[in-house]
């Protein structure tokens, strides 16, 4: 469950108040809004990489609040995708696994796992300069999976991408929903894809949350 | 008001741009040209080969590479901070980091001079000697070029987007794992640009040199000084054939920049 209670939070002169909604363990939750609404923000201090000023953010029941991101168990995939540039496509997928110090062998077993199932087999041995949208995102989102978070995080995971390949990655994080047990926060502000993916929805409208 | 537009006058505005480009373009080549038809190859070894100014060449290329290191060490933790965080006085440490940049050239060895007579540089003088010695080059040439190299890494660190480093944080990286592992990584064209203007900004200083560390030969004399002190004592050729090696210096350092450098990072 993901659960955000009361939170404060700054990014710059801009400022939110009283954000509190929740999502269920193993739910997609969609959260909508305007841009710059906030919704990055208010995703930032889930993620750890805001700190706020007031509120409680917990993960299934474990206080989050004041954790360092890297102790949260989240899987971020952001809207740029931001994949590691002097890293093959291998090892931007198996880095988390590497930082736990996994041995190779579970390494490269969960990486062609996750590349055999989101269809990237052909690029692991690849840069990751050149890749077309579709498959970027697919990277980004086998990276965001390798640990197994029990939180994945989408910040607007197919606004840069073309129909078909919207809808294809729309299908792929709807396996996703079925396949992990994470609980999803999945921000966009394209109506179609909440209607396919979402569990739960929220909109993010003059500083408040609100269910739809 | 009627429109104005036509081919002739878009002929003659290009023509304008042209002429005033080609004009410095000329003043340049000119200058390298003339340096190059004032000696021959064969006077320029012959030049080359006095012991004092291979000395002078020997000290330039070591101090700068020294200066163009140490450089980098200070140049990729400030440009890092300054181009990731905010912070109260940032403005103020910013416009500071740019003084040695505007500072006149002498000024910068005059103050090093007088810092070295208060009672910290003395201190620092009863274990190292460094005024008028060899350490008041690479100090000299370090307290310019590294203004340099700051400014070339926080323009490397502002165009590395820290999302990266965010997700890398997501990830399991602490901070300074997120540093090390991503935006260092990403950084290494900016490095080598960085690395190598200081080489090059060292090589051509003076004014500091000249008031902090003199112009003793077999000591401190580091190329420019040479072309100083062959000019004042007449040696026209001399002073031109080291002119033209740090001309030839300067060219594969543009080159090196040019071809492996960071875009836009200058």
């Amino acid at each position: 469950m993901i659960a955000i209670k009361d939170l404060s939070v700054r990014a710059g002169a801009f400022r939110l108040d009283g954000i509190g909604f929740e999502i269920p363990t193993g739910k997609h939750g969609i959260l909508m809004g305007k841009t710059g609404s906030g919704k990055t923000t208010i995703l930032e201090a889930l993620c750890g990489l805001r700190e706020p000023i007031a509120g409680r953010i917990s993960f299934m029941n474990k206080d989050v609040t004041h954790l360092p991101p890297a102790l949260r168990g989240v899987g971020y995939v952001p809207q740029d995708r931001a994949l590691f540039q002097t890293m093959s496509v291998f090892e931007n997928i198996g880095f988390a696994l590497e930082l736990r110090g996994v041995p190779q062998a579970k390494i490269d077993s969960r990486v062609h796992e996750l590349a055999g199932w989101l269809g990237i087999e052909n690029l692991l041995h690849r840069s990751t300069r050149g890749l077309s949208g579709g498959e970027g995102q697919r990277i980004a989102l086998a990276r965001a999976l390798a640990a197994k978070p029990d939180v994945l995080v989408f910040d607007e995971p197919l606004s840069a991408l073309d129909e078909d390949t919207r809808a294809e990655i729309c299908d792929l994080l709807a396996r996703v929903r079925e396949h992990s047990n994470a609980t999803i926060l999945h921000v966009t502000h394209s109506k179609s894809e909440a209607s396919r993916l979402a569990d739960i929805a929220f909109l993010l409208a003059d500083g408040k949350v609100e269910r739809m | 008001m009627p429109i104005t537009a036509s081919k002739t006058s878009d002929r003659v505005f290009l023509a304008g741009l042209t002429v005033i480009g080609a004009l410095y373009l000329f003043l340049i080549l000119a200058m390298l040209l003339a340096d190059a038809s004032f000696t021959t190859p064969w006077r320029m070894w012959e030049a080359l080969g006095s012991p004092e100014i291979r000395y002078s060449i020997k000290l330039s290329l070591i101090s700068c590479s020294i200066t163009a290191l140490i450089s980098i060490w200070f140049a990729v933790p400030i440009g890092y901070i300054m181009s990731r965080f905010e912070f109260p006085g940032k403005p103020v440490i910013d416009a500071i980091l740019d003084i040695p940049i505007v500072l006149p050239p002498l000024v910068v060895g005059l103050s090093l001079l007088i810092l070295f007579q208060t009672r910290v540089g003395k201190w620092i003088e009863d274990y190292i000697a460094v005024t008028y010695e060899i350490p008041s080059v690479i100090l000299a040439q370090f307290s310019v070029a590294c203004a340099f190299s700051v400014r070339t890494m926080r323009g490397t660190f502002e165009h590395i987007s820290p999302r990266g480093e965010q997700v890398a944080m997501t990830l399991g990286c602490s901070r300074a794992q997120a540093f090390w592992r991503i935006a260092l990584p990403e950084a290494r064209r900016g490095m080598l640009t960085a690395a190598t203007l200081a080489w090059a900004r060292s090589l051509g200083e003076f004014g500091p040199i000249l008031v902090f560390s003199g112009a003793t030969r077999f000591k401190t004399e580091v190329l420019p000084t040479t072309v100083f002190l062959e000019l004042s004592v007449g040696r026209l050729e001399s002073a031109v054939a080291v002119s033209l090696l740090m001309v030839i210096a300067a060219a594969i350092v543009l080159m090196i920049v040019r071809i492996f450098g960071a875009p836009k990072t200058i």
